[in-house]
């Protein structure tokens, strides 16, 4: 069941390096950091609002990261247009419910799929806001500024997910 | 003008991360099954390469650090509590936008479930505030700052070592 694409697929190291030069020219032309999870709580706010507004206004939590659109509010939706653009030019766009490695493990088990995919995005975020950060705040833009922080983070999110995953997917990892 | 900056960098970073196939939930869960190191390559190469720009900015007077403070309970619990989700979701924050871009639809409950996430977090944060988010406080600390030395020595010693890991990681053909 390993996908080994005919690679069509740049280089991991370059598109990487890429990477590295657009966080950089970013933090020069705008002092902005990669950062991705503070936008869902802006977006939850957005929500809860349409709900009750007054509410959401007394929040500490909300008024701290209030529900606006800012740089990131863009930037994360800039990754999903970005994406649709490469894949539909690349010709990799394809729409699957059920991942390779997952239905290697579980089948073509939609309903499963769609619960642990929103249980796991829950725990996630969850995670996330009380670590300050993920894996783009913290593990990119944290630890390439040498931030303790950064480091402790990416540690976590690594020694949960490979634990989790073990037990998940198994010792043959859907293989 | 400062939004525009933040749409057009998320989608160069949007073509990148599709183009190098990173988003894929089959290459994040393979790399937590320690099979497929793409991510690792994608992510420790962007680290690198912008530990060395954002230094030379910083020491040209360029741009500023931007630190998030050290919080040993935060950082500690939190990051397992994300890595657990991550592992089950095969998706982080950013990159399930991306999937979803790329039409892997099963993103969008993962995204629904952040929402989630987020909004239960917002209703315990006052209590968090006082428990688990005071836990080691430390501040905004660098590891040099910590070591007490020059960042130089620190960085030339993160991409040697990235370096040579990247170097094992080929050997084994992951």
């Amino acid at each position: 069941m390993e996908v080994k694409s005919p690679s069509k697929a740049w280089n991991p190291y370059l598109a990487g390096a890429l990477a590295g030069l657009l966080l950089v020219l970013s933090v020069y032309a705008t002092g902005k950091y990669f950062g991705a999870s503070t936008t869902y709580v802006r977006a939850a706010g957005f929500v809860e609002s349409a709900v009750d507004a007054e509410r959401v206004s007394t929040m500490a939590y909300f008024i701290k990261e209030a529900p606006k659109i800012d740089w990131q509010f863009l930037f994360v939706a800039g990754i999903g247009l970005g994406a649709l653009g490469a894949a539909v030019l690349s010709n990799t766009f394809r729409i699957q419910l059920v991942p390779d490695r997952f239905a290697a493990r579980f089948g073509q088990a939609r309903g499963l799929r769609i619960g642990l995919a929103f249980l796991g995005g829950a725990a996630a975020m969850f995670g996330a806001r009380l670590a300050d950060g993920c894996p783009s705040g913290h593990g990119l833009s944290g630890s390439l500024q040498l931030a303790a922080s950064g480091f402790v983070s990416l540690m976590g999110f690594f020694a949960g997910g490979l634990v989790m995953a073990r037990l998940v997917y198994g010792r043959r990892g859907g293989k | 003008m400062e939004l525009w900056f933040g749409l057009i960098t998320g989608i160069a970073f949007g073509v990148l991360l599709q183009r190098a196939e990173v988003i894929r939930f089959d290459r994040q869960i393979g790399a937590l099954l320690l099979k497929d190191m793409t991510i690792v390559k994608f992510m420790l190469t962007t680290i690198l390469v912008g530990m060395v720009g954002v230094y030379l900015l910083v020491d040209l007077g360029l741009a500023k650090l931007s630190l998030k403070p050290l919080i040993l309970g935060g950082n500690v619990l939190g990051g397992l509590i994300f890595g657990i989700g991550w592992a089950l979701l095969g998706y982080c924050p950013g990159t399930a936008a991306a999937a979803l871009g790329e039409g892997r639809v099963d993103a969008l409950a993962g995204m629904a479930g952040m929402l989630v996430g987020a909004a239960v977090f917002a209703e315990a944060y006052p209590a968090l505030k006082a428990s688990v988010l005071i836990w080691g406080d430390y501040g905004k600390v660098t590891l040099p700052g910590l070591l007490g030395v020059w960042h130089w020595p620190v960085i030339v010693a993160f991409v040697a070592g990235g370096v040579l890991l990247l170097r094992f990681v080929e050997r084994k053909g992951l």
